[in-house]
């Protein structure tokens, strides 16, 4: 199963956004906060992401869904091609979308592709 | 250069980023998150701490370890940014001892290319790219014609300090500032001035 990674500037923000994922799709699926700093600032610990992404995987692959600035520099230093995959998505919808995809054991292509339409999904 | 040049650059780039500190972070307030100036610090104190416990073998071995350090310890996107580009520059030049102004000049241009990589930031963007590339096209320059390291590192302060100033009436395209838009106009980027710091330090430490 796809391993799912969410890494924001608060640490709070990044385990809430992962609780409400995995409630939504599933508590099977591999998901990790990595959010604040190595001392619960506001900020991104490359540490705390690197962690994340050996906690959930599985094998399959894993995908990274920064919030913005120097979590996505983060997130690119520690991508690797066809295994590590950043998906530029929104947040919340991202996860969500990533999340429940993984949770039907679909493969890293299909969860990216299914985290990057959460895009275009229009609330109204 | 020797490893102890370098060892000076950072020692140098410490003491200067810590007295600095509150204008970085008063920059980084008008226009950011007020966290650049603390931020660096933080790193560089790592970097410092680091460096009491290992004593890299060459130019290269050194900036490796500060780029990785700064990387792990800044929490900010300088991190990752600053980090790339000392990680970038000793690779680039690998485990030689001795590092000539022109070697020195190449592997600064390819520092600035991956940061530009990492960041998808072009000249412009209201970044340290703005102060980062025309230091490295000065210091090109000076190295091309056969200039002493004390004046090409004075041509890339200057121009670096130059770049740095010239952000003031950008308006920011990347980073924290861009959510801004036209209100980012009339303040100087935060990341480009601790950049002009950075090179100022290599001038301080080339005039010795």
């Amino acid at each position: 199963m796809v391993g799912i990674v969410l890494i924001s500037h608060s640490a709070a923000l990044a385990a809430e956004v992962a609780a409400l994922a995995a409630a939504i799709g599933g508590p099977e699926v591999p998901v990790a906060a990595a959010g604040g700093t190595d001392d619960g600032g506001l900020g991104t610990s490359p540490d705390k992401v690197a962690a994340a992404i050996k906690a959930v995987d599985r094998g399959a692959g894993v995908i990274l869904i920064p919030d913005l600035g120097s979590s996505v520099l983060t997130a690119r230093l520690l991508e690797e091609p066809d295994s590590v995959v950043i998906a530029d998505v929104p947040f919340v919808e991202g996860a969500i979308s990533a999340v429940v995809t993984a949770g039907a054991d679909a493969p890293l292509a299909a969860v990216l592709r299914a985290a990057e339409e959460a895009r275009e999904i229009r609330k109204l | 250069m020797d490893t102890s040049f370098f060892l000076a650059w950072v020692d140098e780039i410490t003491r200067v980023v810590a007295a600095e500190r509150d204008r970085l972070t008063e920059l980084d307030a008008a226009i950011g998150d007020a966290d650049h100036g603390a931020n660096l610090d933080r790193g560089f104190t790592a970097v410092r701490a680091a460096l009491a416990e290992t004593t890299p073998a060459s130019p290269g071995a050194l900036l490796v370890l500060v780029g990785g350090t700064l990387i792990r310890k800044v929490g900010g996107a300088s991190g990752p940014l600053y980090g790339t580009a000392f990680r970038q520059l000793g690779k680039t030049l690998g485990d030689a001892g001795e590092v000539s102004p022109a070697e020195f000049a190449a592997a600064l241009e390819a520092a600035v290319d991956a940061v530009r990589r990492l960041g998808s930031a072009a000249e412009g963007d209201k970044t340290m790219v703005d102060a980062l590339a025309p230091a490295v096209r000065a210091l090109g320059a000076a190295a091309a014609e056969g200039a002493k390291a004390a004046e090409a590192f004075d041509a890339a302060a200057r121009a670096a300090e130059e770049g740095a100033a010239a952000t003031v009436p950008l308006q920011a395209r990347k980073g924290r500032a861009s959510y801004l838009g036209p209100r980012s106009v009339g303040h100087e980027d935060p990341g480009a001035a601790s950049t002009a710091l950075i090179l100022g330090a290599l001038r301080t430490v080339g005039a010795r």
